[in-house]
């Protein structure tokens, strides 16, 4: 109630004052980054000779793409918790659809494409029409979309899919050395940094996140944002899980299982705030990449494989409690 | 003689360099009702707030009861007896009444809780004060004013001796005030000294014994209130010289036809006959008390507020509001009241918020143009004195006169025809709402119109061409800019009547014409 | 302030004594009431339409069903209203699950060691949970997911299968019966009884519902918001606790995925039972009525031959609903 503004007098000053403070703000993602592949290399020179370098790029691919996807939705101020489980939806729908036959690729794409869309209409409508928060929408819809999947199914993966289909996380481009995975994950990156930063779209999807009233108030229509981004995700989860058959195959109906947490880890390591509003391109990347590098010293240290959960659950708490103390701080 | 319940002595407060209270003195005697009175930005609440511990003093003493107290925190001054109820109820909405009122003090039998006990007790508070509430009642289920006579029970039943209310019957129908002041009479029999603020003069003088006025966050004067009449009060509040803090008003030559036509406007079951013209080259000024309906007028015709009823053109051409971006489109911007909460998107940076609301206009395919971006956002940061290190630089660092800069700046940007400023310069220093003050003259001389609400009289005065005056929900009355005096809109605002009252330049000689 | 500003017309005419009763009574009823008189109607329908449903055996068999899962929200109950949530549970289940069973290793002499170990497990976990959630000032939702991530990772790094052995006395606590009803439903009912009293009688209740509905108006009240977080989670704890027992007595043994589902169907029954996600309202015989829900549903899929697959689909379904119809009620 106080009339009277208390003025801020940070950093209209002094070029020094603005550089540590630039400094403070770049995310601490970069140096983790830079000190994981150290630590990789002092284990296991090996890890970045060609061959080991690509199998790597291929098995990351998969979830930059989705730690993409579910930054644009933490930028605008909501959470997809169903993206893994669409991920699974989407790799069992394709190999149901293409049993076996290559000709069966387009179609099996196309339904996986208006599914992705179906399920973010659902969260998007549920979020902002009748206001549930959207961890509980999604949430719900991860259920949802897992038992629909395994009804479908009846429990089993059923059909196969073609080399054909693979190829996009399996092969190289032509007759180079490039893993069509990092082409794909180059695009994407590309593509969001464009939409995101370039684009009228991307700023209003800051604004959204930053300041919900203050966008509605500025003419933004908050809830064609929002679900803008949900549909974002949803794509990304399903090209993610092309990626990631298309490398490991699809052997069980719990090929998506934790990619929503993990895309969350992977983002709030690269700086994107949960409460909206903040977060980049780069970072998501960053953080995907630092978290499959974790992972990958975790196999060279011999640690059992679901020791990864572990330390992702450290890594989400120690994120988010840096931040929380960060924000206490300014 | 009893020493005094209460008592200030040259209390100072500050806020970062802008004084807000300025060598208070004063006494309250106990067992009375003691009014606070003066305009918005007088200093009341902060008061208010050094009162209860919220704040501390940076100079002055306070004494309670003859002996000097240093409150570090409101939970101090409530032990004291000292307790406030704020305008925002700080009550559970889904407990009843007694489990409200016993929050952290439940009545015990053993280990548990006994909630017979509470509810006998708080029966026994209830009908000592002579309101009538269950106390098993859930408090969410209570009218607004019933809520309030529970926050009030609470307080007491802290052993609340000073009961300090600010702005009790602002949201009360003509009933509940009448309940509450008797509350507060029966509340003063029993010995409690009350602090109340209020703009409703006619209220003080139905239970206040003393008034004490303050202006521009100093004392002006402390009197019984048998000794004064409302006119006195309303010219101690206001009167006051009038310095040439603002740019020169239009000559009536300079205004021309009407921008902005609203006829016969309801709005939501509280605007109700709404009808008034902004034109060409000239500043319409909205007065009148909070809650009165200002900030919801402009809303209303920002497109975020449901219309019943009436027709608004711009230009002559009818509008269509139904969003917030319906009014962009057409051309209306608004200056909201609270910046940093629906003003600015604060982690984004200058350049940003200012290019928020006009991203079409400056987009190919979706794609910004940044370059166009660059320089109308520099365009304007300069013609609007935009004192900042770069364009990136986060909005929420920036000071407040900047931060208003940014908003003015991002409709500016949108082309509008007509722009709605909700307390333009609240929180700002004085050298910067000068500068707001000249972009505000320098815009009506182009053609855009400007309708400006203020809680600052000088403001109002100073600024507009026509004042228009809103109470209760309606237009009440409507002043000519260079005819009108600060008691004259006060006195339209608050339903007084006034029959000549002299200006005067020194606070408070007032004379009465017969 | 704005609020003031925008504040609507104030409504006419005074209500009396008895109105004020009627809305005390009416709000009770209409929340706890309504579930029930749903759980009620499913059950007419499913006696009606579902051959076999309505015998003795199989109520009991639902009850019986609803033990677990009823013991574990209502810790999850605790935990909501007082604003908070608790998505570690399914994890703690299995962890405390397999931990016990080993400890008891077919040995009647350690069943009892084994279930204070239990016990002790559950609190530790609500209290980790808790502390990180108050001292560390990380939101609920990720703290207890965190939590259960580490959890998950020490549980599956050492278990890929069931195991421990619960020795046959012991599973008289899940198949024994006294008078016709399981001692699982005795158990349950015992604990809903004494969260019911907790939560309705004791200082630490209130200060529960009034962290929940307004933390800092209970803060100003001196009520001491950490402690009474803290509490709520270690109660969430020892849900999962007891619900781990009941488990590996049904099983005879313990396994990393026996607690799988239990957090979300905790919360599900939770909110299906009234009680709001945002906290400060709830009650914990709202929450068996939750649990009822599911549990007849269940059943009723098993008469159906519905796969377990659809079922989820369902559950999903019915929290979604539910929760938007609560959402849109609060805001009307």
């Amino acid at each position: 109630m106080s009339v009277i503004d208390t003025p801020y007098s940070a950093v209209e000053g002094s070029a020094l004052a603005k550089a540590r403070a630039a400094i403070t703000r770049v995310p601490v993602i970069y140096a983790v980054l830079v000190v994981l592949l150290i630590l990789i290399y002092w284990r296991t020179p090996a890890f970045f000779q060609m061959n080991s370098l690509v199998a790597f790029i291929r098995s990351a691919a998969p979830l930059i793409v989705v730690a993409i996807g579910q930054m644009f939705v933490l930028v605008s101020g909501e959470i997809d918790l169903s993206v893994g489980s669409l991920i699974t939806v989407a790799a069992a729908l394709a190999a149901k659809i293409i049993d076996s036959d290559s000709a069966n690729i387009g179609t099996a794409l196309l339904v996986v494409i208006v599914v992705a869309a179906g399920v973010a209409l659902i969260n998007a409508v549920v979020t902002t029409v009748f206001h549930v928060p959207s961890f509980a929408t999604t949430l719900a819809m991860l259920l949802i979309a897992q038992g629909a999947i395994s009804i479908v199914t009846n429990g089993a993966p059923q059909g196969g899919l073609t080399p054909e289909f693979r190829a996009l996380g399996r092969n190289n481009f032509a007759e180079t050395g490039i893993p069509n995975a990092l082409l794909v994950t180059i695009a994407v990156v590309l593509g969001s940094l464009i939409l995101l930063n370039f684009t009228t779209f991307g700023r209003r999807v800051y604004a959204v996140g930053g300041n919900a009233a203050a966008a509605r108030l500025s003419g933004i229509s908050v809830g064609r944002i929002k679900g803008a981004c949900f549909l974002i995700c949803s794509l990304c989860g399903a090209l993610g899980s092309i990626l990631l058959v298309g490398f490991s195959g699809m052997s069980s109906l719990n090929v998506g299982n934790g990619f929503e947490f993990q895309s969350i880890s992977a983002a709030v390591l690269g700086g994107v705030a949960l409460t909206g509003g903040r977060g980049s391109v780069f970072g998501a990347t960053a953080g995907a990449l630092a978290l499959q590098l974790v992972f990958r010293l975790l196999n060279l240290l011999s640690l059992p494989l679901p020791f990864r959960l572990t330390v992702q659950g450290l890594i989400i708490l120690g994120a988010v409690a840096v931040g929380s103390v960060r924000r206490s701080r300014s | 003689m009893t020493p005094p319940v209460l008592e200030l002595r040259g209390i100072h407060k500050s806020f970062s360099g802008v004084r807000a209270l300025g060598d208070i003195n004063f006494k309250v005697a106990a067992g009375t009702v003691h009014a606070l009175c003066g305009e918005n930005g007088a200093g009341k609440s902060t008061l208010l707030k050094i009162l209860v511990g919220a704040y501390r003093p940076d100079a002055g003493t306070l004494l309670l009861r003859g002996q000097p107290v240093n409150f570090r925190h409101p939970s101090e001054a409530q032990k004291a007896g000292l307790s406030i109820i704020y305008q925002e109820f700080n009550l559970l909405p889904d407990r009843t009444v007694a489990q409200n009122i016993f929050l952290g003090r439940e009545l015990k039998r053993g280990l548990l809780v006994d909630g017979g006990a509470m509810n006998r007790a708080t029966r026994d508070l209830l009908n000592g004060l002579a309101i009538q509430i269950d106390p098993r009642a859930i408090v969410g289920d209570l009218r607004v004013a019933q809520q309030q006579l529970v926050e009030i029970a609470k307080a007491l039943s802290q052993n609340a001796e000073i009961l300090l209310m600010d702005e009790p019957t602002a949201s009360l129908a003509p009933r509940e005030v009448d309940a509450l002041l008797s509350l507060v009479e029966r509340l003063r029999k029993r010995g409690v000294t009350i602090i109340y603020i209020s703009h409703r003069l006619d209220e003080l003088f139905r239970i206040a014994d003393a008034v004490t006025v303050l202006k521009d966050g100093t004392h002006v004067a402390t009197r019984p209130l048998h000794e004064v009449t409302q006119q006195d009060l309303v010219a101690l509040m206001v009167g006051r010289e009038l310095s040439k803090l603002y740019p020169p008003r239009s000559s009536s030559a300079d205004v021309g036809t009407p921008i902005l036509e609203v006829r016969d406007l309801y709005v939501s079951d509280w605007l109700k006959a709404i009808s008034f013209e902004v034109r060409r080259g000239e500043i319409v000024g909205i007065a009148g008390l909070e809650g009165s309906g200002r900030t919801f007028l402009a809303r209303a015709l920002f497109g975020a507020e449901k219309l019943n009823r009436g027709a608004i053109r711009l230009h002559g051409r009818p509008l269509t509001l139904r969003s917030p971006a319906d009014a962009i489109r057409q051309g209306i911007g608004f200056v909201t009241e609270d910046r940093k909460r629906e003003g600015l998107v604060l982690p984004m940076s200058i350049r940003r918020n200012i290019a928020l609301p006009s991203l079409a206009r400056r987009q190919r395919a979706g794609f910004i143009r940044r370059g166009t971006e660059r320089t109308t956002v520099r365009g304007l940061s300069n013609a609007l004195d935009l004192r900042a290190a770069s364009e990136s630089l986060e909005t929420q660092f920036l000071s407040g006169g900047n931060q208003q800069k940014v908003v003015l700046a991002k409709w500016l940007a949108t082309d509008a025809k007509l722009i709605i400023f909700d307390e333009p310069t609240r929180g700002i220093d004085v050298g910067a709402k000068a500068s707001i003050h000249a972009l505000m003259r320098d815009l009506a001389s182009r053609g855009i119109g400007v309708l400006m609400i203020s809680s600052e009289l000088p403001e109002i005065i100073g600024m507009s061409d026509r004042i228009l005056v809103m109470k209760h929900g309606e237009l009440v009355a409507e002043f000519a800019g260079g005819d009108v005096t600060e008691e004259l809109i006060m006195a339209a605002a608050t339903g007084t009547t006034v029959r000549e009252v002299k200006t005067s330049v020194q606070a408070s000689s007032v004379e009465e014409l017969p | 302030m704005s609020a003031l500003l925008n504040s609507p017309a104030p409504q006419p005419d005074a209500t009396s004594d008895a109105d004020n009763i009627t809305r005390i009574a009416g709000r009770f009823n209409l929340r706890s009431m309504g579930i029930y008189l749903v759980v009620l109607g499913m059950a007419l329908c499913a006696a009606l339409f579902v051959p076999g449903f309505a015998t003795a055996g199989n109520i009991v068999n639902i009850f019986q069903r609803s033990v677990a899962l009823g013991l574990v929200s209502i810790g999850q109950t605790f935990v909501i209203i007082g604003g908070s949530l608790d998505l570690s549970v399914a994890t703690a289940i299995s962890t405390i699950g397999v931990v016990s069973a080993i400890m008891m290793d077919n040995k009647t002499e350690n069943m009892a060691v084994a279930v204070g170990a239990a016990l002790l497990m559950g609190i530790a976990i609500g209290l980790v949970n808790g502390l990180i959630i108050t001292r560390l000032k990380i939101n609920a939702f990720i703290a207890t997911l965190g939590t259960s991530l580490i959890l998950q990772g020490i549980l599956f790094s050492g278990f890929d299968n069931y195991a421990g052995k619960v020795p046959r006395e012991f599973q008289s606590v899940a198949y024994g019966d006294l008078l016709g009803i399981p001692l699982g439903v005795y158990i349950l009912m015992a604990v809903l009884i004494g969260a019911w009293v907790i939560l309705r009688f004791t200082p630490f209740g209130y200060h529960l519902f009034a962290v929940g509905g307004n933390r800092e108006t209970a803060r100003l009240s001196g009520v001491r918001t950490d402690r009474v977080i803290i509490l709520a989670h270690i109660l969430s704890g020892l849900g999962a606790a007891l619900a781990a027992i009941i488990l590996i007595a049904r099983l005879r043994s313990g396994g990393p995925r026996i607690g799988i589902g239990y957090d979300l169907d905790s919360i599900g029954a939770v909110v299906v039972g009234g009680s709001l996600l945002s906290g400060g309202r709830g009650s914990v015989f709202g929450t068996l009525a939750g649990v009822l829900v599911v549990s007849i549903l269940a059943n009723v899929f098993n008469f159906l031959n519905v796969s377990a697959f659809a079922q989820d689909v369902l559950r999903g379904v019915v929290l979604i609903v539910v929760v938007a119809v609560y959402s849109y009620r609060a805001r009307r």
